[in-house]
């Protein structure tokens, strides 16, 4: 039919048979099956995705729709995934994929060899690692090529050769495993975990390496992280969006910040750059580069000054009083003519609480109707109590005669002292006057204390007319004013009083709707932790904290792993062995690729208190590491320089007989310095780790800060480092060898579906499964249901999923075992001092043993010390058998309890089981049993569990918790319920949010709502900080501390300054996450380098490279002292000038040129200009929320102070 | 009148995240085989900038579209009767310097390297030529490039700026970017179909679906050059050109377009018009100024008597027409007048709408220290970031009265639900707001709801397509079940 109007290129199709083409399309449309499948790569999305098979081959993916709907009034979650995740069949059938085991042909013909004169495998290994040039002969060829395909029995037979061997030879201690992230893909996890730790070996974290832990939030809350599903930024009013790019990184929850606005919420953004989130804010405030706690801290002087001091809003005067520690007391210690904020005064000080249980862990309160300090419930004394129980909750009550307390926030109109209160931005200190009251104490002495709110008031200069250094009003440059942060932030200080009034206005009227959404580009910055409090504060202050549209929304890495307790007992063996090695990945890297050599001073860098006493605050962070790890705050393996297994050899050969009398040998020995701790002298070589499995993460090159230095000295082949040595002289406690030892690794291994870096420098790489052709389960902080994984097609090729490999690993290793351990084995595991349990108040004061300060006791002034019976012929049998401990011990996560024996019993009954020995056990042969098995005993997906976790929760706290259950107590989920749609999450104990009736998820609701205390020494969300080290650091206050200088950070002592001649220019170099990939995956699929530029180029500012004569798409030569980058420019104004952005992170593995700079060699990827500083103070141990846990507490693997020089390359070389 | 039904769209650029999800949904569905590797039917682009292929919108240089010339309409690149006479040349034919090279990577390098002195990497490889290649240009190319020299500063929407204009967004006052989506317009007087010399390219009678018949193509690649969006592409590898086919698959299966399924942003918006099709000519041969609103004035009213009539009268099924009722398309582009066409000057009337972006607060710079000037909670529609003009380039043919009309009311909508839920807006300014952007509270949550709340049953609204009804004409329905699937699939192949 042809139009009226005669256009004649408008017409139906009449002629059917002309459209039967149109079969063209529909037949690629069509498909065989849909299975549900998601992507185990920390992104954090967590996504629901539906892999279409077609021919029994995977043809592409769609996001799956179906998530059950929250309550009305939100926007759906559907779609979720982004343009990375749907790219990922590419990898499947591509070039990149590893197919079959490879080796390293230099290691393969030796091996050959060596197996030829050796029955015994394990003394084949021995031959050659004994053998220096043999052993040098493929470290060198590492990351050069030779590969060689190899059967998977050659592979397993070497691995668990040297295995063995190293576990006989120096200690299963120095056998180390990496695996990043469990939540992505946690059987995979668990796979080589259990493998580890039923073998006795080490599991090194991630979460604080990835530098994701937000150290403040363990120092606030006690609390790794705990955050908000995506859907209830919804319900925020403001939205404060500073270092996260929430298009980049929350590609699949973005949306609910666009529709917040559209809901009449306003949003700013906070970032050096013009950012993708930027496009999205009301207001883009471009702060200059790392000084957003600069802005904080004026921020929070605004809402004080108005809020709290000129009016006082009821709401925020309440919510401080109940859910903080401002009314505690402090006590001022006099000093000279001024007094120094100290500790929390003790309750067991003063005469009625003298005989209270666990007194020295519980603190005090200005009751206004009593008139005089009062002992609040909550504390972790009362976490802790044995005999006192029940009284661990919010109550504003007395600890003791449960009468009501009113406490005073302040003493303003009392006497005043002054008080002395750093300024670490000029350098200097100021005295400002407090009010205080004094206290007499049990003994009879009179101390002065002052509230945590008043010293709060006096840090951020709040005028209440007192006197001392305190600002006249906002345009006095002094700390901590609107008009002093212009000169760190950039911004003129009217634009933080309009945000601050708008923020208190907002918190005002909704009860606390203001929601910080927070992420790496602040967390990354040495000084994180403190740009972080400050905004915490402005949230404290507000009454924002545990509501819904209010808080913190840290997003850094999928930490959030739901079914937590069943989890862990099979990822770290506990349902067999009560004692497990976990390593925090910063030290251990820190000190083993001997970064810790290339530093003197942490002060070069580090402002601290300039005070006239001896402080912890000085020496080198190699000393303090070694005082955590001797005190037990920190975890190190090996953990002596003893093999763990003679070390109990011995002590049995001296006569003892139990586990107490091994320990006690053990004690005597260190104290006498007969055994040393390996961290003493970690570059002997029966200290250095010697066989590392790599598998679910790139550890060589996307998370390896000091990458060239992991080359050097773990690896021993080529690197592009030219820093020097400097630590000799400058440590005291650590053995100083000269030279540094390089190459300490034997055996690197690693597990992937794709040849990336690590894969490319390991000595072996096995074919793994991927996330289409494996059974996992997956969970996320970002929305609250869980997700399988699922074999759209079987493993292709010869890859196995982890899960099977590390089965087939745990076979050959019990294959080989009998030669070399016939009979059980004991092994002496020394552990840290553990968060959530008792040890949270084993140290109340800093005491070294080995000088003699105070007695040496395993599990209260030195690590724990755990003797552990192994069968390595067993292994296997138990690598595949849910274990007796579980049932016999319980559950447990964050603290909470709960019996599983009857359902363990259930489970044996209705089978799957195997058998170990005269044991039937749950069977964990099959990936997806494992995955049931998970689902099946973790509380977030049994309700009967939840239930129970809930009854023993509400023994501690002595209120009525359980009702949080009752509704979903009948609730169970299994592996093929997830497989046909999302299931949400119920509430459980282990989590803080409360989420039923299709309630967004938001953290910390269950404390202010039930009254349970956060872990924390009070029980309450701290603004201060108690602890020894932090007093003496001067960071128990919120407080700014300046960016550390580039030469002072030892990034460029050695490099040529190319900017002094012109042809260079120093920049800070950032390496947020970018949009092409997610850390180092999809960034090297050919869709992502085609939508990118085929590399990830080097972002710079439009006259920062025009001075430079460099024009976008350039080559550039990007370096310091730590080696060298070289990519292309990307030029544009939205990047600031003295700044560059390279997106973490690229591969080394592809488009790389050489480097005319560094010989000609091929230069390397982001993590070439990076190397590793801790934070020491984020070393405290065994003192409440300041207590180890893996990836929970403990320095964090910083990077973003780097500075790199940068420079248009001279000639292109491949 | 001629009442005719269209699947027509919406994207919200104010809820864009710029992922491209969209478009490789689109890539690994239709255009992931030999021959098509530079197609990009969906792609999004970063404003200010050049787009894919490099400066698509500039006509001078690529001649697409119609123009009026002696009060006809007339192909701007060539007549039917115009390209045989040069149909071995088409001087403004797009060539592979304004697209770009496809590239892969030497990934087996990795794995079969011998072992050398250094480390080996996967080198850049040419899927044209498979020759190691320097990589200079991608479909992508610049992605976030706002404040570049090269590409942010010459976008030829900046046209009308002022020289200061311009050097403010190059620096940090007024820098800004924003991403722009794009599709096939599946247009109502679509330039490819009637420069098409073969008669290949046709509009679906059904739903308006522009389609590219793979049989008859002769490869003139005529449809290239007249698209002004640069929406068809020459297939090397079949000698057909291909374009994007809005997923006629999945829309006669009841399922969103891929790209409009992935849409993690939830920006897409999918639904029938009913259009008065005797007045397509008329309308297209407007001044520029008008061509918005008179393109808006011919999409009828589903709900009035007289249209449902006359599209019954012109076969469109009664589901259609219930669809077209529930659609929201209709609302955003007719009723709340908040999406508008992109370059309605080419005068392709084009059936994707666009809902023009808010952007942040300008900043003004004092010394070394920024200041953002309003003191309002949600500023000015006037000081933000992007320029009224440049809107008004892409989406107004000039005319900045549709773009300010649509910001002025997004903000108002704002404002509204600030006063229910804050409060700090008082009800009287939130209710004022709402009457000068010409809106009412019960329009403004009706918005606020389909903006913010959307579920995917509400976003696309998918008619029927009766496919019983279509196959019916060829052979019978129940033959077609029984027998669909079987046979011998053959490509379409070069000159056939």
């Amino acid at each position: 039919m042809k139009l009226k109007n005669g256009n004649p290129w408008i017409q139906d199709e009449a002629d059917a048979g002309l459209r039967s083409w149109e079969e063209f399309y529909r037949n690629r449309w069509q498909h065989d099956r849909i299975v549900r499948s998601t992507h185990g790569v920390n992104c954090t999305g967590g996504c629901s995705w539906q892999i279409y098979v077609k021919n029994g081959i995977v043809t592409w993916e769609m996001q799956g729709l179906d998530y059950p709907s929250l309550e009305a009034g939100l926007p759906p979650y559907e779609p979720r995934g982004c343009q990375r995740g749907i790219s990922f069949s590419w990898y499947l059938y591509s070039p990149l994929r590893v197919k079959y085991p490879y080796l390293r042909g230099a290691l393969l013909d030796l091996w050959r060899e060596a197996r030829a004169q050796h029955d015994d495998p394990v003394a084949a290994w021995k031959s050659l690692v004994d053998d220096e040039a043999k052993r040098q002969r493929w470290q060198k060829a590492r990351g050069k090529g030779g590969f060689r395909r190899v059967d998977w029995d050659t592979a397993l037979e070497i691995m668990a050769a040297a295995t063995l061997h190293t576990v006989k030879t120096h200690g299963p201690d120095r056998v180390a495993g990496f695996s990043p992230i469990p939540a992505m893909s946690m059987i995979s996890y668990a796979s080589g975990a259990r493998f580890l730790q039923l073998l006795g070996g080490v599991s090194l974290s991630f979460y604080d390496w990835y530098c994701d832990l937000p150290s403040a939030s363990p120092e606030t809350w006690g609390e790794q992280t705990d955050v908000h599903e995506s859907a209830d930024w919804y319900n925020a009013k403001l939205l404060a969006v500073m270092g996260s790019n929430l298009n980049m990184t929350r590609t699949p929850d973005c949306h609910f910040a666009a529709e917040a606005r559209h809901n009449g919420s306003k949003m700013w953004v906070f970032s050096p750059d013009f950012n993708q989130v930027a496009k999205y804010a009301d207001e883009w405030v471009a702060i200059h580069a790392g000084q957003d706690g600069a802005w904080w801290m004026a921020v929070d002087h605004v809402l004080l000054t108005e809020l709290h001091h000129q009016r006082q809003v009821p709401y925020f005067i309440d919510y401080t009083k109940r859910f903080t520690d401002a009314p505690l007391l402090v006590e001022l210690r006099q000093d000279g003519d001024h007094c120094e904020a100290g500790q929390l005064l003790r309750a067991n000080r003063l005469a009625p609480y003298a005989a209270v249980e666990n007194g020295e862990w519980k603190f005090l309160m200005w009751d206004e109707k009593s008139a005089r300090p009062r002992m609040p419930m909550g504390s972790v004394g009362d976490r802790w109590a044995k005999q006192e129980t029940g009284k661990w909750n919010l109550l504003l009550e007395d600890g003791v005669d449960r009468e009501p307390l009113d406490p005073a926030l302040t003493f303003l109109g009392d006497q005043t002292v002054a008080v002395r209160f750093d300024d670490f931005g000029e350098g200097t200190s100021h005295r400002r006057h407090v009010p205080v009251r004094k206290v007499a104490l049990a003994d009879g002495t009179i101390v002065t204390v002052a509230t945590v709110y008043d010293l709060l008031m006096a840090q951020y200069g709040v005028d209440r007319g007192l006197a001392g250094d305190y600002p006249k009003g906002y345009d006095d440059d002094a700390p901590y004013t609107p008009a002093w942060q212009e000169k760190y932030t950039g911004m003129a200080r009217d634009v933080v009083v309009r945000f601050a009034r708008e923020w208190g206005r907002t918190a005002e009227l909704t009860r606390g709707k203001c929601t910080v959404i927070i992420g790496a580009g602040i967390n990354h910055w040495y000084h994180g932790n403190l740009m972080y409090r400050a905004a915490i504060h402005a949230l404290m202050f507000c009454g924002c904290v545990g509501v819904n549209g209010g808080g913190l929304a840290h997003y850094v890495g999928q930490e959030k792993l739901a079914p937590g307790e069943s989890w862990s007992a099979i990822a770290f063996g506990r349902d067999w062995y009560p004692a497990s090695r976990l390593q925090n990945a910063p030290s251990w890297h820190y000190v083993h690729t001997d970064q810790w050599r290339y530093e003197r001073s942490f002060t070069d860098y580090h402002t601290v208190p300039q005070v006239d006493r001896p402080s912890f605050a000085q020496g080198h962070t190699m000393d303090l590491q070694a005082r955590a790890v001797r005190s037990g705050w920190l975890p190190f393996y090996p953990q002596f320089e003893r093999n763990p297994l003679e070390l109990v050899r011995q002590a049995e050969a001296a006569g003892a007989k139990s586990e107490q009398e091994i320990a006690d040998w053990v004690v005597e020995e260190l104290k006498a310095r007969r055994l040393r701790f390996a961290i003493e002298d970690p570059d002997a070589p029966e200290n250095w780790p010697r066989v590392w499995f790599i598998w679910r993460g790139n550890a060589l090159m996307a998370s390896a800060k000091g990458h060239e230095y992991f080359l050097k000295h773990y690896l021993g082949t080529h690197d592009n480092s030219i820093a020097q040595e400097m630590a000799g002289g400058s440590v005291q406690d650590v053995e100083w060898r000269l030279p540094a030892p390089t190459g300490k690794m034997d055996l690197v291994v690693d597990l992937n579906f794709r040849m990336d870096t690590s894969a490319l420098y390991s000595d072996l790489v096995l074919p793994a499964a991927t996330w289409y052709e494996k059974a996992d389960l997956n969970s996320t902080d970002m929305h609250s249901f869980i997700h399988p994984l699922s074999k759209a097609v079987p493993p292709c090729w010869e890859s196995k999923s982890d899960w099977a490999i590390f089965r087939a690993l745990a076979k050959k290793v019990s294959e080989l075992a009998p030669r070399h351990f016939p009979a059980p084995v004991k092994d002496l595991v020394a552990s840290p001092l553990g968060h959530d349990s008792a040890a949270e108040i084993a140290q109340p004061a800093i005491r070294d043993w080995m000088a003699g300060e105070t007695e040496a006791i395993p599990g209260k002034t030195m690590p724990a010390l755990r003797v552990v019976e192994r069968d390595l012929t067993q292994l296997y049998e138990r690598y595949i058998a849910f274990g007796p401990l579980a049932r016999q011990n319980g559950l447990n996560a964050h603290g909470t309890q709960y019996a599983i024996d009857d359902l363990y019993d259930e489970a044996v009954a209705h089978g799957p089981t195997v058998r170990v020995g005269d044991l039937v056990c749950p069977s964990l042969d099959a990936d997806e049993q494992v995955c049931d098995t998970i689902l099946k005993f973790a509380s977030v997906t049994n309700g009967e569990l939840a239930w129970r976790s809930y009854k023993n929760m509400e023994a501690k706290v002595g209120l009525p918790l359980a009702h949080h259950a009752e509704k979903n107590r009948g609730a169970r989920v299994g592996y093929k319920d997830l497989q046909s749609q999302p299931r949400r999450f119920v509430n459980s104990p282990m989590w803080s949010g409360l989420i039923e009736n299709g309630r967004a998820y938001s953290p910390f609701t269950y404390n202010v709502e039930s009254l349970v205390p956060w872990r924390t020494l009070t029980g309450r969300q701290h603004f201060y900080l108690d602890h020894p080290l932090y007093l003496d650091f001067g960071e128990h206050l919120p407080t700014y501390k300046p960016r550390p200088l580039p030469t002072e950070y030892a990034d460029l002592r050695v490099t040529e300054d190319e900017s002094r001649r012109g042809t260079a220019k120093l920049l800070n170099y950032l390496t947020p996450h970018g949009k092409w990939h997610i850390h180092s995956t999809y960034g090297d699929n050919q869709r992502m380098t085609t939508l990118s530029r085929g590399v990830e180029p080097f972002w710079m500012n439009d006259r920062d490279a025009e001075e430079l004569g460099i024009v976008d798409n350039d080559w550039v030569e990007v370096f310091n002292d730590h080696g060298v980058v070289v990519t292309r420019a990307a030029v544009s104004a939205r990047i600031p000038r003295g700044l560059a952005i390279q997106y973490h992170s690229p591969e080394r593995t592809y488009s790389v040129p050489r480097s005319p700079l560094r010989g000609h060699r091929r230069a390397g990827g982001h993590n070439s200009l990076t190397r590793t500083r801790l934070k020491p103070n984020l070393m405290a141990g065994g003192y409440g929320q300041f207590t180890f846990h893996f990836n929970y507490w403990g320095p964090i693997g910083c990077n973003r102070d780097t500075h790199v020089l940068v420079r248009k390359l001279p000639a292109l070389e491949w | 009148m001629n009442v005719r039904s269209q699947v027509a769209m919406v994207f919200h650029l104010d809820k864009c995240i710029g992922c491209h999800t969209c478009s490789i949904a689109c890539k690994n569905v239709w255009t992931d085989r030999k021959g098509t590797e530079y197609m990009w039917w969906n792609n999004v682009e970063t404003k200010p900038g050049t787009g894919y292929p490099t400066a698509w919108e500039d006509q001078e240089k690529f001649s697409g579209g119609w123009e009026v010339v002696d009060g006809e309409l007339r192909l701007r690149s060539t007549g039917r009767a115009r390209i045989v006479a040069n149909i071995f040349h088409n001087p403004h034919m797009p060539s592979m310097d304004d697209y770009y090279e496809p590239w892969t990577y030497d990934y087996q390098e990795l794995f079969n390297a011998p072992e050398g002195e250094d480390q080996p990497t996967a080198k850049p490889l040419s899927m044209v030529t498979g020759e190691y290649i320097d990589i200079e240009a991608g479909p992508n190319w610049d992605d976030d490039l706002g404040g570049s020299p090269i590409y942010a500063a010459n976008d030829p929407n900046l046209e009308g700026l002022s020289a200061e204009q311009r050097a403010q967004l190059q620096a940090v006052e007024q820098l800004v970017f924003f991403y722009f989506p794009r599709i096939c317009n599946h247009c109502l007087n679509p330039s490819c179909v009637a420069a098409c010399p073969s008669g290949a390219l046709y509009k679906r009678g059904e739903d308006g679906i522009v389609l590219l018949d793979q049989k008859r193509c002769r490869a003139w690649r005529a449809c290239v050059a007249a698209c002004p969006y640069k929406k068809t592409f020459y297939n090397w590898y079949t000698g057909k050109s291909e374009k994007c086919i809005l997923c006629y698959p999945r829309l006669e299966t009841g399922q969103a377009p891929a790209c409009f399924h992935s849409c993690v942003g939830r920006i897409r918006y999918l639904g029938v018009l009913l259009y008065d099709a005797d007045r397509i000519d008329e309308v297209a041969k407007l001044p520029d100024h008008e061509l918005v609103e008179a393109h808006r004035s011919l999409i009828l009213d589903p709900h009035d008597p007289r249209v449902i009539e006359e599209a019954r009268r012109s076969g469109i099924h009664d589901s259609v027409i219930e669809s077209a009722q529930q659609s929201p398309v209709y609302k955003f582009v007719k009723v709340w007048k908040l999406a508008l066409p992109p370059h309605i000057e080419f005068r392709t009337l084009p059936m994707l709408f666009y809902v023009p972006p808010m952007s942040p607060l300008q900043a003004s710079k004092d010394g070394d220290l920024l200041y953002h000037p309003s003191g309002d909670l949600f500023h000015d529609i006037e000081h933000s970031r992007v320029p009224m003009k440049f809107l008004a380039n892409l989406f107004g043919a000039g005319n900045e009265a549709g773009v300010r009309y649509a910001l002025r009311k997004q903000k108002a909508v704002r404002a509204h639900r600030r006063a229910l839920t804050v409060g700090d807006v008082d009800a009287a300014t939130a209710a004022r707001m709402l009457r000068e952007a010409d809106t009412t509270p019960e329009e403004a949550e009706a918005i606020y709801r389909l903006t913010a709340l959307c579920t995917f049953e509400e976003r696309f609204v998918i008619p029927p397509m009766h496919r019983e009804e279509a196959l019916e004409m060829l052979e019978d329905p129940l033959t077609t079940k029984q027998a669909t699937g079987f046979g011998f699939l053959s490509a379409p192949r070069r000159g056939m």
